[in-house]
């Protein structure tokens, strides 16, 4: 399904395979991307949460940084302890602005003294921005790579899937390794958005949908769309950039002060030294008004981003950021900012929905256990 | 897609089947439940509500989105299909026989303004 106006839009290398497969495309960060297959979300969600779902993630900005001053301009940028990264080892980092806002959340990995910085889609603009604007003076250079394709294997049967073409096996959580699979490089993390086990496989976009097609022989993988990619990250309870942070929301806040490495926090061996670092090391000490939590609404209807938080007299004390039906669950699931006061008395709370009160109870993430292979 | 002959349609996606006392048994077609996808939520009317023609009166969602479910014509609620409403995901399986209420219409009248089979059909382009 495919409709005139989407023929401006960019295309992934796995594009005939999507349509081949009934996928029904949509406009996401200037590309057509596959919001669902004929299976539809339900069915990918389960089937990746049960097998292997394959993702095409090739849209997400893939960024080279090289040289021996690398580690040192990423880390005057990130939030990350990108010294105390070894080689082979992927982190989860934040690209912060000056007021300590959020530009990106990215994955950086390190194999030797280079760097490989995975961005959102819909950010790559703003972050290749901040780069320039702080564009390296050493011996340092970065590079956008259009000439990767991405795709992530996801589920209990991914390493089964993958291991006949490159040899994962011995991979645990957040590695990362450049491998040979019958020629073709690929650059491997046994990493994912989807709180499975799994694999993120960047690789040239000449070959791609080849090899795509070679882990589709497989009769546990399903093409699996940007709808089941969204259940599944918010059952894990992780943030949707533009939904649950972005430039005007600090780490903290958003439940994701760990992703400020020890060493670049007050008292670390490099503390701060990163745009906004005031800002965000502050917040450890002075914890923020607001602060993302998960949420639990009563009855069957999924509770969207927008809906307002409120407290037993009506005072409005929060917002739902991602909130959706939970298809392991069987029921919705939301996550959201509410005042902290809030979150430690643990007083009722609900939102109202089409003039009804709908109870809303602030629940531990993620609401479906993780599994990764640490 | 499959648009039964013997029901009428509205260009907001309701099926419209008219009975012999002369009530109307309203669902959505197999068009809506296909673009919306997985049905998860659907929120009945009040049986012995009135409603006016084009009024919003249930809703439906999907995993993802929110959209409303139409009255075709003025009239009054005389039923409803709690069932459905338990497993809402009935409509993607069987949209024609997932009906979700029954009105009994003011103005007979009213239902000349509904499409056909081939009309909407051919309305979906």
């Amino acid at each position: 399904m495919e409709t005139p106006d989407q023929a401006v839009l960019r295309r992934t290398p796995f594009h005939p395979q999507h349509l081949a497969a009934g996928a029904k495309m949509v406009p996401f960060a200037g590309y057509s991307m596959p919001i669902q297959y004929p299976a539809g979300i339900i069915q990918e969600h389960l089937h990746t949460r049960s097998h292997a779902g394959l993702f095409d993630v090739s849209h997400m900005g893939q960024i080279d940084v090289r040289g021996p001053a690398a580690c040192a301009w990423l880390e005057s940028l990130t939030t990350a302890d990108l010294a105390g990264l070894a080689s082979g080892r992927q982190t989860y980092a934040l690209l912060p602005n000056s007021a300590g806002g959020i530009i990106d959340d990215l994955m950086i990995q390190r194999l030797g003294d280079d760097f490989h910085v995975v961005c959102n889609a819909s950010r790559l603009a703003d972050v290749m921005a901040q780069l320039a604007a702080h564009a390296p003076t050493g011996d340092c250079t970065y590079a956008l790579r259009e000439d990767l394709a991405l795709l992530a294997l996801q589920g209990p049967l991914a390493e089964t899937v993958l291991q006949p073409l490159a040899d994962v096996a011995g991979m645990r959580f957040l590695d990362v390794r450049s491998l040979d699979a019958g020629g073709l490089p690929l650059r491997i993390s046994r990493s994912g958005y989807t709180g499975e086990d799994g694999f993120e496989i960047s690789l040239p976009v000449a070959s791609a949908a080849a090899f795509a097609d070679r882990l589709l022989a497989h009769s546990d993988v399903r093409w699996t769309g940007l709808g089941a990619r969204d259940t599944l990250r918010l059952e894990a309870g992780m943030c949707l950039y533009g939904n649950d942070i972005d430039e005007t929301t600090t780490p903290v806040s958003a439940s994701i002060g760990w992703a400020i490495g020890a060493a670049r926090r007050a008292g670390g061996a490099r503390a701060g030294g990163f745009p906004g670092a005031a800002v965000i090391l502050g917040e450890f000490s002075a914890p923020p008004a607001r602060v993302r939590v998960g949420l639990l609404p009563e009855g069957r209807a999924p509770q969207r981003a927008g809906t307002k938080i409120l407290a037993a007299d009506g005072r409005e004390v929060g917002v739902i950021t991602s909130g959706n039906h939970s298809p392991s669950l069987g029921k919705p699931v939301a996550m959201g900012y509410v005042e902290r006061s809030v979150k430690l008395s643990g007083e009722a709370l609900h939102i109202e929905s089409r003039g009804q009160k709908v109870p809303v109870a602030i629940a531990t993430m993620p609401f479906v256990p993780t599994r990764y292979r640490r | 897609m499959n648009h039964p002959d013997n029901l009428l349609y509205t260009d907001t996606h309701e099926w419209v089947r008219v009975e012999q006392d002369g009530t109307v048994v309203v669902g959505i077609t197999d068009h809506a439940q296909d673009a919306l996808g997985d049905v998860v939520f659907l929120q009945l009317p009040d049986v012995g509500r009135k409603v006016a023609r084009t009024e919003s009166l249930a809703v439906i969602e999907s995993v993802k989105s929110a959209s409303d479910i139409h009255s075709p014509v003025s009239g009054t609620v005389t039923a409803i299909n709690p069932p459905v409403a338990d497993q809402p995901e009935l409509i993607n399986k069987d949209p024609y026989g997932s009906w979700m209420f029954v009105i009994k219409p003011d103005n007979a009248a009213e239902l000349d303004t509904l499409m056909k089979a081939s009309a909407y059909s051919s309305s979906l382009g």
